[in-house]
C-alpha cells in the first residue's frame, strides 16, 4: 500500500482531533479528541515502521529494522494510559468544584 | 482491487466516519462508543500491517481500559443529557477552518515530497510486529525505558488518587 495513503489517513484523523479540541467545549470530549490524535500518530508510526522494514528486508531477509517504531507505539500507549488516569481525576475534581465539565468555566486565571 | 486494498479502504472509511461522529454526537456516551469504533478500525489497520501485538494491545488498553474509564466517569457525573452551553458559531467555524487548513497543508507537503513518492508500506508480511521480535528488543535494547515507565505508572496512580481524593 503506498505510504502516502497512510499519511493522508493519519493526518485526516489528526486534523479531526484538532477540530474537536477547538470546537467542543465539553472537557471529556476534548480529552477523547486528544486520544484520537495519539492514535493517528500511532497508526502513522506503525506504517512508517513497515515501510522501513520493507525497504531493509530486500537486502537482508532476517533484519529487524523498523522494530523501534512499533516499540515507540507501545510506549505511547503506556504514557497515554497514565495520562488518562490523571486527566480524568482532574476532570472529576473540576466537576466537583464547579459542577460542570464545560471548559468555559475555567477562565478564572484570566483576570 | 485485491482484498487487501478493499480492507484498507473499508477500515479507513470506518475510522474516518467514527472520528467525525465523535465530534458530531451531542451525547458524550455516544461519542465514547464511536471512539471505540475508531479504535477497532485502527486495530484492523494494525492487523493488516501485520503488527499483531500492537493490534491486541490497542484493543485491550484503549478500547478495553481507557474507554471503560471514560464511560465510568461520564456515568458517575451523570452527563448523559449534557447541555452544551451557548453555541458560538464563529468559534466553531474558526476551528473547522483552521483544522481544514492544517489538513490541506499536510496533504500538499506530502504529495510534493520526493522521499515519499513510490514508497510502500509492507502489508500482510514481515515479522517485526510479532511478539517474539518485539519482546526481544523490548527486554534488551529498551529495558531502561521499560523500567522507567513502571515508575511513571506508579506516579500516575499516586497522582490520580491524590487528585481524586475528597477533602
Amino acid at each position: 500500500m503506498p505510504i502516502q495513503y497512510y499519511i493522508a489517513l493519519a493526518s485526516c484523523l489528526f486534523c479531526i482531533g484538532i477540530v474537536g479540541v477547538l470546537v467542543r467545549r465539553n472537557a471529556i470530549i476534548i480529552f477523547m479528541c486528544i486520544e484520537l490524535m495519539l492514535n493517528a500518530v500511532n497508526l502513522l508510526l506503525v506504517a512508517f515502521s513497515k515501510m522501513y522494514h520493507g525497504g531493509a528486508a530486500l537486502s537482508n531477509a532476517t533484519t529487524t529494522a523498523g522494530v523501534d517504531g512499533q516499540l515507540f507505539v507501545f510506549f505511547i500507549m503506556v504514557v497515554a494510559a497514565a495520562e488518562v488516569s490523571v486527566g480524568l481525576a482532574v476532570i472529576v475534581m473540576m466537576y466537583r468544584n464547579v459542577h460542570s465539565v464545560d471548559v468555559n468555566f475555567l477562565n478564572r486565571l484570566k483576570n | 482491487m485485491g482484498i487487501l486494498q478493499f480492507l484498507f479502504w473499508l477500515l479507513s472509511a470506518v475510522a474516518l466516519t467514527g472520528a467525525i461522529m465523535v465530534l458530531a454526537s451531542k451525547n458524550p456516551v455516544h461519542s465514547v462508543l464511536w471512539l471505540i469504533v475508531v479504535f477497532f478500525a485502527i486495530s484492523g489497520h494494525y492487523v493488516l500491517l501485520n503488527a499483531q501485538f500492537l493490534a491486541v494491545v490497542n484493543l485491550i488498553v484503549y478500547a478495553g481500559a481507557i474507554m471503560v474509564l471514560f464511560l465510568f466517569v461520564i456515568m458517575l457525573m451523570n452527563l448523559n443529557t449534557v447541555i452544551e452551553t451557548r453555541k458560538n458559531l464563529w468559534m466553531k467555524a474558526a476551528g473547522i477552518i483552521s483544522g481544514g487548513i492544517l489538513f490541506l497543508i499536510m496533504i500538499s507537503v506530502v504529495r510534493s515530497s520526493a522521499d515519499m513518492v513510490s514508497r510502500t508500506a509492507q502489508l500482510k508480511e514481515g515479522s517485526i510486529g510479532l511478539i517474539e521480535t518485539l519482546g526481544k528488543v523490548l527486554f534488551t535494547q529498551y529495558v531502561v525505558p521499560f523500567e522507567i515507565s513502571s515508575v511513571l505508572f506508579l506516579s500516575a496512580m499516586v497522582g490520580a488518587v491524590v487528585i481524586g481524593k475528597k477533602d
